[in-house]
């Protein structure tokens, strides 16, 4: 691995191959240290932000907005908020709320980050539900139905995958199909019959608790823990931000862009698996019509968290926050006694907002990329 | 039924009058002055030949022309009277039109709705359908291309056939003046014919007509006056087209006031084995039977213009593109056609054309875009090693002289030519065994670009093959051992770089056909 380099400098490239002495491991190992303390230049860089400083400024904004929904809901029922322990339970109750949908929206936000976009993934939760609560499957126990729902979400990703990848569909139109299809699906299997799960262990993964905190709460914080790493801390992430932000350039830097791009709807499609597996438990039943309309609530969560739905950008702490403001506005209502149609008017308002925000940054990048394409 | 006025030749166009006079056209962009005084004039009826190399100035001035720029100092006299456009449109208006190499036509539409795109003949709000058609019809008939139907799809259509609804589009604004930029470029040669015919219908009816070429046959067939420019300026104007000899008007192109400095070749020949085999490779329309090789330790340069196929050739090699037949062996073993993967694997690497669009990911961090080939190979079970991988991307940021220096800096916060450093760059990292570099230097600045040919020389000494795409001639001659000239898809010539001068390889790109000795 370590080999000399030419260098720049007129006056030590004649004789360069002599001259520069093979690279020290030790030393190599002694520089990486010094630029991973942040050397003397740079600013050092947040542990949370994925060495991505205009995210960790973005969650900053999302934290300021969840802190100004919190203060509304403090206001407008000072009664309740003077009350410690109902906060804290209103607090697990938002992330409860937030737990089904957060783990959509993870599996989501790598495949926005990659430059598609998954409608699918409502339906594929739905037939991943309705497929681990027939009686047949009931029969495997906890294990068995669990395998089978993170199977049959896996399968169906792959599938929206090799349609993309290989059959060269338009995302939207691939999974518009899916989303269709996969509803069908779960309808026939299940008779469109609401199926009732006898499995304890899978009920009692929503209604138990560890130490105060849901069950629920634990899965969607491994899950986001999980996704956080791998998108930050893997080749896995690395290639994804390399696919959405210029499939070209990482096609030429030898990247199988078609293979990774499959591997971005199977990870979506095992994220519902699980996410199926918490729906059911919440609901003890599973039945085709279950999660209608999840892929709206991911998509605009990953929006508002700011990745960037060309691909490219993104976080998945702040998909994280965008899912909690959305069940924070909905707990905000529902505390307050308003109907939820004043909430959807109200979310409708803060995704328009979002992407707003978001065109203004885009547009001055733009402006900048103009100016420079000027000079060259 | 009231029918509008033919689209007829404007009646007061008096042949051989002056309409448009240019005197000391200036325009700079920041870092650039693109346009250094620039003298020009085209007389009603005529076809006037702009003769430049790339990077003259010679797409600035057309912008000039149709409104898109406006000049910094100088003036621009249309048809007696000093004149500013502020647009397009108002340039349009006007009576100048512009064909662009990238026709700009919208491909869902009809030919009628192409050719009154933007001023669609209406009444009370709706589009007199029946009436654009007629007209349409009217102004093909004109251009001898009654046979197409004003309700065709633009998208159906050839490109010689799209050629057609733009020259449409600029009869619909009753041009004056119609510029083509490269009009034949995208032609097969039958079709040029074609071309020169409605040329001549078009200044016989006191159209003028400023016509850009990089082909000196097509100009001297054409073309009945020649203005040159060399960076920016006019070096020559109005030389007769037909009787000026080639060896003048490729004097007047090159002779470049900017100096290249090139790393002197090794005194002794250090090339090893031969690397890269290319054999009979060919892809329809593109090139056909290219056979080269790349011995390690040696640059072969390709010389050769836009629409040569020597980016498409090094694509393929690559692959980027899959070839239609022939083979391309690495150290002897066959690639795998279409597969970038096999040809990273095999030790290639490349630094494409386009820089932005393909090569590098402009929002992220330097050293992601330095690592973007290898990361993987510092990730130790799946998980990267920034900290590695900075200190890969520090060690390269170092030995290429990168400002500024902070590997943390997003990419598109650097130069053009610290882009292209990172783009080189990414392939120091790893045992790149070959290096395919596509217009290395284009948007580099001169500072920049000495300290890259010093670069790709140090590689060749270090024994890697460098296989260089260029359509700047001198940095092909002075930077490459070996030349290879492309033209229409084929290598036409291949020597030694010493024995080959500019203006030899010039007259072989633009088939000027003076040269003896060199093979069809």
């Amino acid at each position: 691995m370590s080999e000399t380099l030419p260098t720049a400098a007129p006056d030590r490239a004649a004789d360069l191959p002599a001259q520069s002495p093979p690279v020290d491991p030790a030393e190599t190992a002694a520089a990486g240290e010094k630029v991973a303390h942040g050397g003397a230049t740079g600013r050092r860089l947040s542990w949370w932000s994925g060495d991505n400083g205009e995210g960790a400024r973005r969650n900053l904004g999302l934290i300021g907005v969840l802190l100004v929904l919190v203060v509304i809901g403090a206001i407008t029922r000072s009664d309740l908020y003077s009350n410690p322990d109902w906060v804290w339970d209103n607090t697990l109750t938002i992330l409860k709320l937030a737990s089904v949908v957060g783990v959509v929206t993870v599996g989501m936000t790598f495949v926005i980050i990659g430059g598609g976009i998954d409608l699918s993934v409502g339906a594929i939760v739905a037939l991943a539900g309705v497929w681990c609560t027939t009686v047949a499957t009931q029969n495997f126990g906890a294990g068995g139905m669990i395998f089978t729902a993170l199977t049959v979400g896996l399968a169906v990703g792959i599938v929206n995958g090799v349609l993309i990848s290989y059959g060269r569909l338009v995302p939207f139109i691939a999974t518009l199909a899916m989303l269709v299809a996969a509803r069908g699906l779960a309808a026939e299997i299940s008779d469109k019959q609401t199926q009732i799960s006898d499995n304890q262990f899978i009920n009692g993964i929503a209604s138990n608790s560890l130490l105060g905190i849901p069950l629920l709460v634990y899965i969607l914080a491994a899950v986001v823990a999980a996704g956080w790493v791998l998108l930050n801390r893997t080749t896995f992430g690395r290639r994804t931000v390399a696919v959405g932000g210029n499939p070209e350039a990482a096609r030429l830097a030898g990247i199988n862009v078609k293979r990774h791009t499959l591997m971005l709807y199977g990870l979506s499609g095992l994220c519902c698996g699980i996410a199926a597996v918490m729906l059911t438990a919440q609901a003890n039943s599973a039945q085709a019509a279950m999660a209608n309309l999840y892929e709206l609530d991911a998509i605009a969560a990953a929006i508002i968290g700011g990745t960037l739905l060309s691909g490219g950008r993104g976080t998945i702490i702040g998909s994280l926050l965008g899912v909690i403001i959305f069940s924070t506005i909905t707990n905000l209502f529902a505390i307050n006694g308003l109907s939820t149609e004043a909430q959807n008017m109200v979310k409708g308002g803060i995704i328009v907002a979002a992407v707003l925000v978001q065109q203004v940054q885009f547009r001055s990048f733009t402006q900048f990329l103009g100016r420079n394409r000027l000079t060259t | 039924m009231t029918d509008a006025p033919l689209v007829e030749a404007p009646a007061d166009a008096v042949a051989g009058e002056v309409v448009l006079r240019l005197t000391d056209v200036v325009k700079t962009f920041p870092g650039v002055r693109a346009l250094d005084g620039v003298q020009l004039e085209v007389r009603a009826g005529e076809v006037h030949c702009l003769l430049g190399q790339n990077g003259a100035g010679k797409s600035t001035l057309i912008k000039v022309l149709a409104g898109v720029h406006r000049p910094d100092s100088g003036t621009v006299e249309w048809r007696g009277e000093p004149v500013t456009f502020a647009n397009p449109q108002a340039a349009m208006r006007a009576g100048i039109a512009t064909i662009y190499q990238e026709l700009d036509l919208v491909d869902d539409l009809s030919v009628a709705e192409n050719a009154f795109l933007g001023h669609e003949p209406r009444r009370a709000g709706f589009i007199r359908r029946g009436h654009m058609a007629r007209r349409t019809r009217q102004i093909l008939g004109r251009l001898g291309h009654a046979e197409i139907p004003p309700s065709r799809m633009v998208r159906s259509l050839p490109a010689a056939g799209k050629q057609v609804v733009s020259m449409a589009r600029a009869l619909s604004h009753e041009a004056r003046l119609i510029i083509m930029d490269e009009p034949s470029a995208v032609l097969a040669h039958d079709e040029v014919g074609n071309l020169f015919r409605i040329i001549r219908e078009l200044t016989a009816q006191g159209i003028a007509v400023i016509y850009i070429s990089h082909r000196l046959e097509e100009i001297r067939e054409i073309g009945d006056r020649v203005t040159v420019l060399k960076d920016g300026r006019t070096t020559a104007a109005n030389l007769p087209a037909r009787d000026t000899p080639t060896r003048d008007l490729v004097s007047r192109m090159t002779g470049r006031t900017i100096e290249y400095v090139f790393p002197d070749r090794p005194a002794t020949d250090t090339t090893g084995d031969e690397l890269l085999q290319v054999r009979s490779l060919t892809r329809a329309g593109e090139f056909s039977d290219v056979s080269l090789t790349v011995r390690a330790g040696e640059i072969v340069g390709i010389a050769g213009l836009v629409g040569s196929g020597r980016s498409e050739l090094l694509e393929t090699i690559y692959g980027a593109r899959r070839a239609e037949s022939g083979t391309v062996r690495m150290g002897g073993r066959a690639l795998r056609p279409g597969s970038v993967g096999a040809a990273v694997g095999a030790g290639m690497g490349m630094a494409p054309e386009e820089r932005k669009s393909q090569a590098l990911l402009l929002g992220e961090p330097i050293y992601r875009n330095v690592t973007l080939a290898t990361f993987g190979r510092y990730a130790r079970f799946g998980f990267t090693d920034t900290g590695k991988e900075r200190a890969e991307a520090d060690r390269i940021a170092d030995s290429l002289d990168l400002r500024p220096r902070d590997v943390r800096r997003p990419v598109r916060t650097l130069s053009g030519g610290n882009q292209q450093k990172v783009v080189v760059g990414r392939w120091l990292l790893g045992d790149t065994k070959l290096l395919l570099l596509d217009e290395p230097t284009r948007g580099v600045d001169v500072g920049a670009r000495a300290e890259l040919y010093q670069v790709v020389r140090a590689l060749a000494a270090r024994g890697v093959g460098v296989l260089l795409v260029s359509s700047e001639v001198p940095e092909v001659l002075g930077l490459a051992d070996r030349v290879l000239v492309m033209r229409e898809g084929r290598v036409v010539r291949e020597a030694p770089a010493d024995e080959l001068d500019e203006n030899t390889v010039l007259d072989l790109v633009m088939a000027g056909s003076l040269m003896e000795g060199a093979p069809a």
